[in-house]
């Protein structure tokens, strides 16, 4: 088993650690650094539970080892709010009732998130296109459509900070 | 029945409110189950079976044990120490925890591997050593139940065959079709298909030693059912019901695939007892797909009797329920085929006879319900297939045909001919505003002359009846337990709310539509009630959430423990006012002195004198309890149309259009019910299009990830048009029957025959579902179409 | 679904990729996108002892256009293939392939050499490059050699690559004007392997008939093949119905299909055939100077209702 040293920016914080070669990225975020928020939901690569965005790309953090992340960022659904300010992407979930169970949701938000930053006024083909690597199982993807046109409309109308920080040099450390 | 209408503030019923518990979610804050970390947690992981039917010769630990991290490898002789290696299924048949000397199907729990972390027991599964000794798998439940064939279950039974079950008169059913002008027969078959919720099931039990109390967080839609039964299955070793806390964290969503207990729950409580520890379990998608629950798998032959003129007099089933080596279904234990005999759907027939038999095989134990309540789609998939071949058969449209013979809204409460009283209904209204908002005969023009072009096109109806809200105890009960459900509800001095229920959400909304019927029966606004469900050592004993009852069964007892709260708070007015019981009207939020509005006091006011200046002789407080057990179901109802395209070289069909109209009664809040309705449509279009797991003949399963079990993403899935109309259940306190499951019911059966009328020119009269592209091609082929 | 333990390297140049792979020969894995890697690793399918991860070398992630050829280099992403303007002027096949390979999340993962190098027949580049002509540069202890696609696809995930070679590149001649090509595929759903794909590359002659045809089919063999007898078939005729059709019919007799659980053997070949006819139909469009968009599943097309508002 070989253990190597990481340091992975998320959510704006560097954090160093010792993991193991073959920890997935996911459960380094999920149970070193107990961000909760980014979920599992498949083996395969289908479900797209637990996207996060690496270097502001969204992609899938259990097809992903924590050491391929030394020295880039990630932003997870904990990294959203942003001085006690909801995303966009965030509020409009709630104000359309994108989620039910919730477990798709920041997975889904983060899909969201990254179409919105490189494409401010999808299309609806668009919105089902980008987040088609995502399964949700409560809400037949109407609403979540709604959510997602819904926060490019507030995103287009005032400015926001993007939800990607570039990765950082570790000014702390974690464990 | 009409509500009272709420001031936004208060938000009573009728109100889409934002949902209270999406602040949580949206922030990545839920806690589900594999969030709950605890101090000195071990991990468990699960060998199983390759072979769906195999003696297990001998099962060697010691390469596990020497893994790192590896603590401990347990099987079934291990359980079968303390009596544990088997229990007991909902439907009072019994199932392995673990095998002591066979397995009886393929990803059968085998051996449990206890670690230090995930990975190591995911190592020492990796080197957990079995032997086995295949015997032949018993895959086809028709096979199964011939005279000599292998057996599963030679510990329960010398056949496979399980159980024979009937409803309604079989003489009155045959003399009807002797002297039918005319019947038509048909053999369908509902495929096993599984819930597939995107979280997975778990659990973490903690036994603590010093304080002998067990506590299990769980991904379960019934705590207070899964706390009996641990405490029946494991009394003997010393959790006994007070010692056991099941907590039903955040549920990423159930359908009905969480209501069972499974062995890794069993195990995982069973190795925590034993070491003192907390051990987390967590499924993974394979296992979940592979393991767990199924739903349907239902063999049916039906027949449908009429007249010359369309009229339908009769129906008659003959069913054969595969139930994989368990009856693990989760049934009232009276009705073993569920509610299937809710067939005779929303049209008025004469008489009707079902008959079902039950068969063992070598798949995993189940028959839960994929949303819906107790096996009602297959019901209606039946009425709905054969109502649309008796139309074609007549050369009848559809829609008339169905409208002809309606229940009519004057036959209601309506006795059917299978025993069910239906409450409420108005099925002409649901399928005229269906047919208006698609432009029903519009689309009949367009497809006469696509099909004159030679193109595939097909529009299919559904008008379904469901059947929800389990149920009345006199008929409905789980392992003995009546199906009532049950609120808790304070009121605080300053006339905030705590309401708690016997049920559990998994999406549903719970948080927010309880308070908004406690804010309707009370005017305390629903932003001031707090809703928990979920753990046992707080909330009212209830049997869960499933088949859509929580509105039916914990939402009525919701509004009758308001209301009983409104009774003492009317008591503590009075005296407040100085006025006569009497003389008090009560307007959502208080109450006032008959003729002067000016002399009121408000709910808060009265809240603050129950604990301040409570009248003499009275109890201090504002509390109140309700079981609630429903006089009768709930019957939601509603007709979809679908439309659809058909692609003739490839077999690909593509729903283009999809109106769903719904009636659920008085609507508590319409944002969430329509996302209810969203949802439930998709899970209707799935195993309509696409889900099916089958096994192949040696007994091995076929689509057991999500590379072969197919889940719609946003691409395949329509943009759902809906519309509703409101017919109140006249029992329901609150006029509101069960929703969420309509959807799932009605939409199978809606596309299906959207396609077979696209294909009947063709002689095509049915096609099983998943329809897929192999399957129209086929047919396109051998009626010469080609591309 | 946890992978078994392993080594992990990070060479920062191709050369100590290339040194390392020869070390560990047979025992060791290249790490690029992963999207095919991780999830047999998960799975247990594979177990090396070593994985080598070649992100971290600079340079690799090109999508250009450089002496009459486009170049992908061996990080260059599906994503890249997406957003590269030269593909969408010149190469618009690689756009219809790219944009039905499993979602868009692998995408911002996956490699196109990966999905290469990989040689798994469900995978839709092989069929394209077949169907370009394309070239595969293959870097290893010896140095470099240049496989044609024809020559590089042997067998059920068995390719010419060496256990000690890494594909560095993909080189796709220019289409000479008027050209253009398609790619369709039948999927169950988003992130499906095909049912059948089909691409098509046509050439075309002054008279708007037939120069030059590749074509490649995917997921109806043990690897992609190419279609040689329909493509020599094709060549020098006029692009009418009765070709085309024709053309189709013997695409289909060149698939080698199995059953599964998405159908038959003769139905995939049947859908070689309705592919590539239709395949042909767009490319020939496209080369005529059509503007068409990258063709969307049948299961979602602007006539939904989604797409009426």
């Amino acid at each position: 088993m070989s253990k190597h040293s990481v340091s992975v920016t998320v959510n704006g914080t560097a954090h160093r650690s010792e993991v193991e070669a073959r920890l997935l990225l996911v459960h380094y975020l999920r149970d070193e650094l107990r961000l909760t928020g980014t979920h599992i939901g498949c083996d395969t690569t289908h479900c797209g539970a637990c996207t996060v965005l690496l270097d502001g790309k969204p992609v899938k953090s259990c097809t992903l080892f924590a050491v391929q992340a030394d020295g880039r960022s990630v932003s997870t659904v904990e990294g959203l709010e942003l001085g006690g300010e909801l995303h966009a992407v965030q509020k409009a979930f709630k104000e359309e009732h994108a989620l039910q169970c919730g477990f798709c949701t920041p997975g889904m938000m983060m899909s969201a998130v990254a179409l919105l930053e490189r494409n401010p006024s999808p299309s609806e083909l668009e919105i089902r296109q980008a987040i088609s690597g995502n399964l949700c199982r409560c809400t037949g993807y109407v609403n979540i459509v709604k959510a997602i046109q819904h926060a490019a409309a507030d995103m287009r109308a005032t400015r926001h900070t993007p939800a990607y920080v570039p990765a950082q040099e570790p000014a702390q450390v974690s464990r | 029945m009409t509500m009272p209408h709420t001031s936004p503030e208060i938000s009573g019923m009728g109100h889409s409110m934002k949902r209270k518990e999406d602040g949580r979610f949206i922030r990545g804050k839920g806690n589900f189950v594999d969030d709950v970390v605890l101090p000195d947690m071990l991990f468990m992981d699960i060998a199983r079976s390759p072979f769906p039917h195999a003696k297990i010769l001998k099962i060697d630990s010691s390469r596990a044990l020497a893994t790192p991290g590896v603590l401990a490898v347990i099987t079934g002789r291990d359980l079968e120490k303390y009596n544990l290696h088997m229990m007991p299924t909902l439907m009072s048949d019994t199932q392995m925890v673990l095998p002591t000397d066979r397995v009886v199907y393929q990803s059968q729990e085998v051996a449990a591997v206890i670690a230090t972390s995930r990975y190591a027991a995911a190592d020492g599964v990796a080197a957990v050593d079995v032997e086995y000794d295949p015997l032949p798998p018993v895959v086809d439940p028709y096979k199964a139940i011939e005279k000599g064939s292998t057996l599963v279950r030679p510990d329960r039974k010398d056949t496979n065959h399980i159980w024979h079950w009937e409803a309604g008169d079989k003489a009155a059913t045959d003399r009807v079709f002797s002297e039918a002008d005319r019947t038509v027969s048909q053999h369908l078959y509902l495929p096993r298909i599984h819930v597939s919720s995107i979280e997975t099931c778990g659990c973490v039990a903690s036994y603590d030693k010093a304080n002998e109390k067990l506590t299990v967080y769980m991904t379960t839609q019934a705590p207070h059912a899964v706390r009996t039964v641990v405490a029946l299955v494991a009394g003997h070793v010393g959790l006994s019901e007070e010692r056991i806390r099941i907590i039903s964290p955040d549920i990423g969503g159930g359908f009905g695939g969480k209501v069972p207990v499974y062995p890794g729950y069993v195990i995982a409580i069973a190795v925590s007892f034993l070491l003192g520890k907390p051990v987390k379990w967590i499924e993974d998608r394979m296992e979940n797909l592979q393991a767990d629950s199924f739903a349907r798998d239902y063999h049916i032959d039906a027949e449908l009797a009429f007249k010359n003129d369309g009229t339908i007099t009769g129906m008659r089933i003959k069913t054969l329920a595969d139930h994989g080596c368990a009856d693990a279904a989760a049934n009232p234990s009276r009705f073993p085929a569920g509610l299937f005999s809710i067939a005779t759907g929303s049209y008025d027939m004469a008489a009707a006879h079902i008959a079902v038999d039950a068969a063992y095989t070598n798949k995993p134990p189940g028959g839960v319900a994929y949303r819906c309540s107790f096996r009602v789609t297959e019901a209606v998939h039946t009425i709905e297939r054969m109502a649309d071949i008796a139309a074609h058969e007549l050369n009848m449209d559809p829609a008339e045909f169905r409208l002809k013979n309606f229940i009519r809204p004057e036959q209601f409460p309506y006795q059917s001919a299978t025993g069910w009283s239906y409450d409420s209904g108005n099925y002409k209204a649901a399928l005229e505003m269906a047919m208006m908002k698609i432009g029903y005969w519009d689309l009949r023009r367009e497809q006469e002359e696509k099909r004159a072009r030679g193109e595939l096109m097909g529009i299919g109806i559904s008008s379904f009846t469901e059947a929800v809200g389990a149920g009345p105890s006199h008929t409905f009960d789980i392992l003995g337990l009546k199906m009532f459900d049950s609120c808790e509800i304070r009121i605080h001095p300053t006339g905030k709310a705590l309401a708690r229920f016997g049920t559990k959400s998994q999406g549903q909304g719970h948080e927010t539509t309880y308070a908004q019927i406690v804010a309707q029966e009370l005017g305390i606004p629903a932003a001031h009630v707090q809703v928990e469900e979920g753990d046992t050592d707080t909330a009212p004993y209830g049997l869960g959430t499933y088949a859509s009852r929580s509105t039916p069964t914990a939402g009525a007892a919701g509004a009758m423990a308001a209301r009983k709260i409104r009774d003492k708070a009317r008591k503590i007015a009075a005296y407040l006012l100085e006025a006569s019981e009497d003389d008090l009207e009560w307007e959502p939020g208080k109450f006032h002195v008959r003729g002067s509005p000016d002399r009121a006091k408000t709910i808060q006011e009265i809240a603050f004198a129950a604990y301040t200046n409570h009248p003499q002789g009275m109890e201090a407080g504002l509390e109140a309890t309700h079981y609630y057990d429903p006089p009768n179901l709930t019957f939601p109802f509603g007709s979809y149309i679908a439309v659809v395209d058909i692609d003739r070289g490839t077999g690909e069909v593509k729903v283009r259009r999809f109106v769903a109209v719904d009636d659920c009664g008085n609507v508590i809040n319409p944002m969430i019910v329509d996302g209810q309705i969203h949802g439930g449509l998709t899970q209707g279009l799935a195993p309509a299009l696409m889900e099916e797991i089958q096994y192949d003949e040696q007994g091995n399963i076929q689509g057991g990830s999500f590379m072969d079990y197919l889940l719609p993403t946003a691409m395949e899935t329509p943009s759902w048009e809906l519309d509703r109309t409101v017919t109140p259940s006249p029992h329901h306190p609150l006029g509101a029957k069960g929703v969420a499951e309509s959807p799932t019911v009605g939409a199978p059966p809606a596309i299906a025959n959207a396609v077979v009328d696209a294909l009947w020119h063709l002689g095509v009269r049915h096609i099983d579902i998943p329809i897929t592209p192999f399957k129209v091609w086929k047919i396109l082929r051998e009626a010469g179409v080609r591309d | 679904m946890i992978p078994s333990s392993f080594d992990y390297l990070a060479p920062a140049t191709l050369g100590e990729a290339v040194n390392l792979l020869h070390e560990h020969a047979g025992d060791a894995k290249i790490l690029a996108g992963g999207q095919s890697l991780i999830p047999m690793l998960k799975l247990r399918l594979a177990e090396p002892a070593l994985l080598i991860d070649i992100n971290r070398i600079p340079g690799l992630g090109y999508v250009d256009e450089r002496d009459g050829s486009l170049r992908i280099g061996a990080l260059a992403r599906e994503s890249d293939l997406e957003t590269a303007s030269v593909v969408r002027q010149r190469y618009q096949i690689l756009n219809d392939t790219t944009a039905v390979i499993a979602d868009p999340l692998v995408r911002n993962s996956a490699t196109v050499c990966g999905n290469i190098a990989h040689g798994d027949p469900g995978n839709d580049h092989p069929a394209t490059m077949l169907a370009l002509e394309a070239t595969f540069v293959a870097v290893g202890p010896r140095g470099e050699r240049r496989i044609a696609a024809r020559d590089f696809f042997l067998g059920l995930f068995s390719t010419a690559l060496n256990e000690d070679e890494i594909l560095e590149e993909i080189v796709v001649p220019r289409p000479t004007a008027p050209a253009a090509g398609a790619y369709l595929k039948l999927e169950r759903k988003v992130g499906d392997y095909a049912t059948a794909g089909v691409a098509v590359q046509l050439t075309l002659d002054a008279s708007g008939g037939c120069a030059r045809a590749g074509i490649g089919l995917t997921n109806v063999g043990a690897m992609a093949i190419e279609a040689v007898r329909a493509q020599d078939f094709l060549r020098n005729k006029p692009l009418d119905s009765p070709t085309i059709a024709q053309a189709a019919e013997i695409a289909a007799g060149e698939a080698d299909p199995i059953e599964d659980r998405r159908g038959s053997a003769d139905y995939k070949r049947d859908v070689v055939r309705v592919l590539t006819a239709r395949a042909i139909r767009i490319a020939a469009n496209r080369a005529a100077g059509a503007n068409i968009a990258t063709p969307l599943p049948f299961t979602y097309s602007p006539s939904q209702a989604a797409l009426r508002s």
